[in-house]
């Protein structure tokens, strides 16, 4: 009971902290990021001290966010691209990582460190911090920009290195030690164990191309909603789980994962479904390393643990720069990838502790240097925040720009999309498709994406009515949206939705009646196509030309009448909730529409359309020459 | 024999009593071709290709037309628009109507006398014409004085049927290969060489 009383105290704490802090933050516009860790260390041990040690375990647990983001991350990036990315991973990468790490041993060994604890600390500080980059990149939307791409090579290079970090830090152990990475085959030979990595790597291939794809469409099919985020999120504890049996990185695998859904018709769903608990564990990741901060050892030594922060910073920084010119980016592509990457990351936090247990360094060298990495965390987003306000408007480059947009239309942000991938959804998309137009489609029907998917056409699975996934099909960046969907209580919601989170996108909506068009009407709609209108009136039109009308005729009688009867819908739909003045209307449109065609048959001798008609020309002018 | 396409252009033929009567007398012969543009375009989307294949197969072609605001119906502007492509009928390497024979056949409301400068039209209709005439110059086709069915918002039955088996008579004349091409070219109407 106590326990549990403790949680709940615990979560209130959290969360409230949470709500009250990254608002003003993000006010202020410091960014999401730098609330949570202001809200970390405002209830942080030194502090207020609403939690003490145990933000510790909180943040391993909240690490757990950062394999969900890994997941997300892999999802957007399909394996072509990453196919397409291995040069920047490994050259961009490994050039980070080896420079960065020899360049603070020799710092470490002109401090006086000896040479074992001088490599760990330099391996640990190499590292930067894919949770605070990403997340601030994807805030300020700088994914798809050439120095958030490289900054994800290299985090992602720096997460495959993690491994044979670890690998080695026991060779460096000064005593001896007991077996400190505790994994399933950590006790079988070398070769056995390299088997057996492959192996993990090789089943999360496989399950996730042959088993995870039919299992979502069978899900789907149940149309039980929470059954969706259950498997999302079984995809990804069970390969973290898996991943570390084998003593892999479980962000690499669930990111693995993630990179062989990226072409499945569920990935929009799936990132809508996981995306708020990524959000709120990464959240509660960054108030735990908020809180991790020992301010009492800053206290001790400011002068030292400052200098110290700076001079990792501006090495880091130094090096990213150059590798960045090597690598050939635009100057101010290159101050965004410096800036992202110049502090250490939560693998820091592991490696220390690691190293801790292997008693390579003094707890004195540990405690600084991880005080170091939270505070370079820390002052990251005031970095990015510098890059953006105070660099970037200097360096009016615009090639950037162009670059941008380019990236962008790759990764199918479409202009348009189209809910509802049935018959006449999908005509819409050919027609758009023959004229250049590529558009996002999304379907409810698991059968009918399957379906649509083998004619070669991206069509995703999902709900178009929800929110969160109308943001991940890019809402955000679409200018217009077709709704071809039938039942009405779908489209008034959705309708609902977009006017609320999207009130800038067009909305082009099918309509299936003049009933439906009127509810429509009503939401403010000006883009309106009813079903019955536009065929009944062609089959209209090849009547009267069956029955001997000339084309050209009975085309422009269609063509009045279409306009006619869309005028009267609009007038109509103020008069409709008056049931009285609806019917009187009504019948004096009907009156008008019929005068209309009389008046173009040239039956009615007062309408007579008299453009080419020779008996009033006759009046006017024949009398008078003969 | 030779071989004639007629390409007819009348947005509200059914209220037409000349036309209607003209078109009646277009023998019906296998050498020549009634295309009927406003059936076959309601919507104005010319199918180029095939036009451009009509063409190719006749030797005259006639402009079949009532004179609307000194000109023709849209329908055939945008028939020229369209099908009279640069290097194919005009222009480096277009030479595919050249030397064929092209003519306007057109009603008008308004008589002879209108088209004078003392008439309320001022122009004639041969200076109306130009643009078609000069269209034809540029495709290196032979352009003839229009046939021409005029003051038909008085015409009577009889005057019709008299306009129409002239048409007629023409077309069997051209069709015969029997017309003077250098007298045709210097008369005001083709209606004369009949």
């Amino acid at each position: 009971m106590a326990a549990e009383s403790n949680f709940l105290l615990q979560s209130t704490v959290f969360l409230a902290a949470a709500v009250i802090c990254v608002p003003i933050a993000k006010r202020l516009g410091l960014g999401s990021v730098l609330g949570y860790l202001i809200a970390g260390m405002l209830i942080g041990p030194f502090v207020i001290g609403f939690i003490g040690e145990e933000g510790e375990d909180i943040m391993h647990f909240a690490e757990f966010g950062v394999v969900i983001m890994l997941f997300l991350v892999g999802l957007e990036l399909e394996p072509e691209k990453l196919w397409r990315l291995r040069k920047q991973i490994l050259g961009v990468g490994m050039s980070q990582v080896l420079i960065t790490a020899t360049a603070i041993f020799g710092v470490g060994l002109l401090l006086g460190l000896i040479w074992q604890s001088a490599l760990a600390v330099a391996l640990a500080l190499a590292l930067s911090s894919t949770a605070i980059v990403l997340q601030t990149l994807n805030e300020k939307g700088l994914m798809r920009s050439e120095g958030g791409q490289n900054s994800f090579s290299v985090l992602l290079f720096q997460d495959i290195a993690v491994i044979p970090i670890l690998a080695i830090l026991p060779l460096l152990a000064v005593r001896e030690v007991s077996n400190a990475s505790e994994t399933l085959i950590s006790d079988l030979p070398m070769g056995l164990q390299t088997l057996a990595v492959f192996l993990a790597v090789a089943i999360v291939i496989l399950v996730g191309r042959f088993l995870v794809v039919p299992t979502l469409r069978m899900i789907a099919r149940s149309r039980v909603r929470e059954l969706f985020m259950g498997m999302a999120l079984l995809i990804v504890v069970s390969i973290a789980y898996l991943m570390q049996l084998v003593g892999l990185s479980a962000a690499l695998g669930t990111f693995l994962a993630g990179v062989i859904l990226a072409n499945s018709e569920y990935r929009h769903e799936l990132e809508a479904d996981l995306e708020p608990i990524k959000g709120l564990l990464l959240g509660l990741f960054f108030i735990a390393v908020g809180a991790s901060i020992d301010f009492k050892l800053i206290a001790d030594s400011p002068i030292l643990i400052a200098s110290l922060t700076f001079a990792l910073l501006v090495i880091k920084f130094v090096i990213l720069f150059v590798i960045g010119k090597v690598f050939k980016l635009s100057v101010s592509q290159n101050f965004t990838f410096a800036f992202a990457l110049a502090q250490a990351g939560e693998f820091g936090f592991v490696i220390f502790s690691f190293v801790r247990q292997l008693g390579i360094s003094t707890n004195e060298t540990l405690s600084i240097g991880t005080a170091i990495v939270a505070l370079s965390m820390t002052i990251t987003p005031l970095l990015f925040i510098i890059n953006e306000k105070l660099i970037q408007p200097r360096l009016c480059d615009g090639s950037t720009d162009d670059r941008e947009r380019e990236m962008d239309v790759v990764d199918e942000h479409n202009k348009v999309i189209i809910a509802g991938f049935g018959h006449f959804g999908s005509t819409i998309g050919r027609f758009l498709r023959a004229n250049g137009v590529e558009a996002t489609y999304i379907d409810n029907d698991p059968d009918q994406v399957n379906l649509i998917r083998k004619f070669g056409f991206k069509v995703y699975y999902g709900d178009a009515t929800r929110p969160d996934y109308l943001l991940s099909a890019g809402a955000a960046n679409a200018d217009i949206f077709i709704s071809t969907l039938t039942d009405p209580d779908e489209n008034y919601q959705l309708v609902e939705t977009l006017n609320k989170f999207y009130p800038n996108l067009k909305i082009m909506m099918r309509a299936q009646n003049r009933y439906d068009a009127y509810e429509f009407i009503d939401m403010g709609l000006e883009h309106i196509y009813r079903d019955s209108l536009d065929t009944s009136i062609r089959v209209g039109v090849d009547v009267l030309r069956k029955l001997g009308a000339r084309a050209y005729t009975a085309r422009r009688v269609g063509l009045n009448f279409r306009k006619a009867d869309e005028t009267a819908m609009w007038e109509l739909a103020e008069h409709r909730h008056d049931s009285d003045t609806y019917f009187s209307e009504a019948r004096a449109r009907i009156q008008y529409q019929e005068d209309l065609m009389k008046r173009e048959r040239g039956e009615d001798t007062e309408l007579v359309d008299h453009a080419w008609d020779s008996e009033s020309l006759v009046k006017g002018f024949g009398a008078g020459e003969n | 024999m030779h071989k004639i396409l007629v390409l007819f252009a009348h947005p509200r033929l059914e209220s037409s009593r000349i036309n209607t009567r003209l078109i009646k007398e277009i023998p019906q012969q296998e050498n020549i071709t009634f295309h009927d543009l406003y059936e076959t375009y309601p919507e104005f989307n010319v199918d180029i290709e095939f036009e451009k294949s009509l063409l190719k197969r006749h030797e005259i072609v006639i402009w079949h037309h009532p004179f609307y605001w000194y000109s023709s119906p849209p329908l055939l502007k945008q028939w020229i628009d369209m099908v009279l492509e640069y290097g194919w009928a005009y222009g480096a390497g277009g030479e595919a109507l050249k030397d064929k024979i092209i003519f306007n056949a057109i009603t008008t409301g308004g008589n002879e006398e209108a088209y004078c400068e003392q008439g309320y039209n001022k122009y004639s209709i041969r200076q109306f014409m130009q643009p078609f005439e000069q269209t034809a110059n540029l495709c290196l086709m032979q352009y003839l004085p229009p046939f021409a069915v005029m003051g038909t918002h008085n015409m009577k039955g009889e005057q019709i049927d008299r306009a129409a088996l002239n048409y007629g008579r023409l077309l069997k004349v051209l069709s015969n290969g029997d017309l003077d091409l250098e007298k045709a070219k210097s008369l005001r109407y083709l209606n004369e060489i009949l």
